[in-house]
């Protein structure tokens, strides 16, 4: 019985340290193959450790003016947009807590509606459009401001605060408004940060959006621009792969091969993320529990 | 007790005769001044594209706007049930879902289960930390890592395979059409089963303790504990997301999709890559055929619902709890 533990045991263990292997290793790869020298990496094979050790290719990313105007404005969208998008749902989510709120069912009601059904891509293309968002900053920001997954989330937190609090809080005089801000959201910490935390990954990592409704590219965000220079980078490696005529040219290409560079962006992409969410993971375990409550 | 009863001739006065709805609203401006604005984007942002479908039943003109349109009637549902896209494309959709409901459904169950046999603290913290990261990468990011692991030349993969002698020639997995389905899906549950896992992790740990000790006193091991008692304890929950998931099997992907082949371009893999989602993006965004585009996302999104619907029926049928 005791040995047929000790089996199991460690059949779990080495199951899961391989799936941990396969998870880390590609970010390993990519993050070895962006302290590579370009030329050496169009060569192929590595795979664990950098052959020619260059910091060469981070510097060109943060000396090139078109990468650094998409961090910016990545940065800018990811802090503007995750600001407004978690005051305005927490703001109508508190105000759905209230029983005696005119109107709460049929705006719930809606609310819940949007999560199973929705008017697809064309008819909200069409109304951007008709709205002049076009070509704005503001199309990266405004359409997906109220998130109703957060707003159910933040309704069943509000919920479970304690009355007393809002009581006392009224008896001196406090309206809604200002009991909102001054007491409710300094207590409601962890469930801030979490869903702070999942908007602004949302926001930082979306790349459709601005691929529909940005031609500007002194708005494109970092990761739009990353699609386009992958996509472009890629084509020409299955091409070359494809033979034919285009391959000769597409060989001489390969010689500036651009990979190297491609890795070292998606890095300093990834890196803001990589940071951030073991600290937060505790406060997100909790928030997807209450997020997955049926009510 | 006696206040309770004292209290009750003056409810009267604490709670004075209803006043009108006008003079009722005006006394909640605050909260209403706090619900309104998300109220606002919500209905300009979803209803109004919902009205918006009714395009799909005109020959829609940008300049003639909703008003001015020619309406069609189905017209347009017809030519796309009629037109050679919709086999390959319904199949597409079908099959590649089929499969993530088949793979990527079960694998953070299995990863929960596992999680949960394990002994050292730390180690699961690792392990859960490492698998969590993928979901918070865009698909730009993760399908170029895929790219990059498949590449012909430089992939780690091909690299590997010949080493072990598996093959003798690098194969170019994403030109070819055999492999999508199988890169598709499993690149979704590299990406997800970390995340996914959560929920089942804490379903298992709400299960009584007392289960299992009772069931190791009756000689149970630890295979015969995760079937008689882990599985059927967390089966409440399966249900919900399995449900959900049954509603969403029109939703073969579109971002992981839309990365894996170079936004389209990859015309190789369209025969098994092209979905519902890819297609009213190509035919509607990139084609401009707005109505017809429209036509065909309405046609999921109803067979979706009644899809939904359905699975829920089916489950309340079965004597479980559904979604409502």
């Amino acid at each position: 019985m005791n040995i047929a533990n000790r089996i199991f045991d460690a059949v779990i263990v080495v199951i899961l340290l391989g799936l941990s292997f396969v998870t880390l290793y590609p970010f390993w790869n990519s993050l070895v193959i962006s302290f590579n020298v370009g030329s050496d990496t169009a060569l192929g094979g590595i795979t664990f450790w950098p052959r020619v050790f260059t910091l060469e290719n981070y510097q060109v990313v943060f000396k090139d003016e078109r990468l650094v105007q998409a961090f910016f404005i990545s940065i800018l969208r990811t802090v503007v947009g995750t600001f407004l998008s978690i005051t305005f749902t927490a703001m109508f989510a508190y105000g759905l807590t209230k029983k005696y709120l005119i109107g709460r069912k049929l705006f719930m009601v809606m609310c819940i509606i949007t999560m199973f059904f929705t008017g697809g891509l064309i008819p909200t293309f069409i109304l951007i459009r008709s709205l002049h968002l076009i070509d704005t900053f503001w199309v990266l920001v405004v359409p997906g401001m109220i998130v109703v997954w957060n707003l159910i989330i933040f309704r069943t937190f509000f919920q479970e605060l304690p009355e007393g609090l809002e009581e006392a809080a009224k008896i001196d005089g406090c309206n809604h408004i200002r009991t909102f801000f001054s007491i409710i959201v300094p207590i409601s910490g962890p469930v801030i940060a979490t869903l702070s935390l999942f908007t602004a990954v949302g926001l930082w990592n979306d790349w459709f959006t601005a691929s529909i409704y940005i031609n500007n590219p002194q708005l494109v965000p970092i990761q739009t621009l990353l699609n386009q220079i992958i996509n472009s980078n890629a084509m020409s490696e299955q091409l070359s792969s494809a033979g034919g005529e285009a391959s000769e040219f597409v060989r001489k290409l390969k010689g500036v091969s651009t990979k190297s560079l491609v890795m070292a962006t998606m890095m300093v992409t990834t890196l803001p993320i990589i940071m951030v969410y073991p600290f937060l993971q505790r406060f997100f375990v909790k928030g997807v529990l209450i997020g997955s409550l049926k009510e | 007790m006696q206040s309770e009863f004292a209290a009750t001739p003056n409810k009267k006065k604490l709670y004075p005769a209803r006043k009108g709805w006008f003079r009722s609203y005006i006394d909640q401006l605050d909260l209403q001044v706090m619900v309104i604005p998300g109220f606002l984007l919500v209905l300009l942002f979803s209803y109004v594209p919902m009205w918006g479908v009714l395009m799909a039943f005109q020959n829609y003109n940008i300049f003639s706007g909703f008003l001015g349109s020619e309406w069609v009637g189905l017209k347009h549902f017809e030519t796309f049930i009629n037109s050679p896209d919709f086999y390959r494309v319904m199949r597409n959709t079908l099959s590649i879902s089929l499969l993530k409901l088949l793979f990527a459904f079960p694998a953070p169950i299995v990863l929960a289960l596992l999680l949960n046999e394990l002994k050292g603290f730390r180690f699961k913290r690792f392990v859960q930390t490492v698998s969590y990261l993928p979901h918070f990468m865009s698909w730009v990011i993760v399908s170029s890592f895929v790219i990059s692991m498949l590449s012909v030349d430089n992939g780690s993969i091909n690299i590997l395979l010949q080493k072990l002698g598996m093959i003798d020639e690098p194969i170019n997995w994403l030109s070819t059409s055999d492999y999508f389905w199988g890169i598709l899906v499993s690149t979704g549950v590299w990406k997800d089963v970390g995340f996914g896992a959560i929920v089942y992790l804490a379903a298992i740990a709400g299960i009584d303790p007392h289960l299992y000790e009772a069931s190791s006193i009756d000689g149970a091991g630890r295979f015969r504990q995760i079937f008689s008692i882990t599985i059927p304890c967390i089966t409440p929950i399966i249900i919900i997301f399995l449900i959900l998931n049954i509603g969403g099997i029109l939703n073969a992907g579109f971002d992981d999709i839309l990365n894996l082949t170079n936004n389209g371009a990859n015309t190789l893999l369209r025969p098994v890559s092209d979905v519902i989602d890819t297609y009213v993006y190509r035919v509607g965004i990139l084609g401009q055929r707005y109505s017809y585009a429209t036509a065909v996302g309405l046609f999921k999104s109803v067979i979706s619902v009644v899809l939904l619907v359905l699975a829920n029926f089916l489950v309340r049928r079965m004597g479980r709890t559904g979604l409502w």
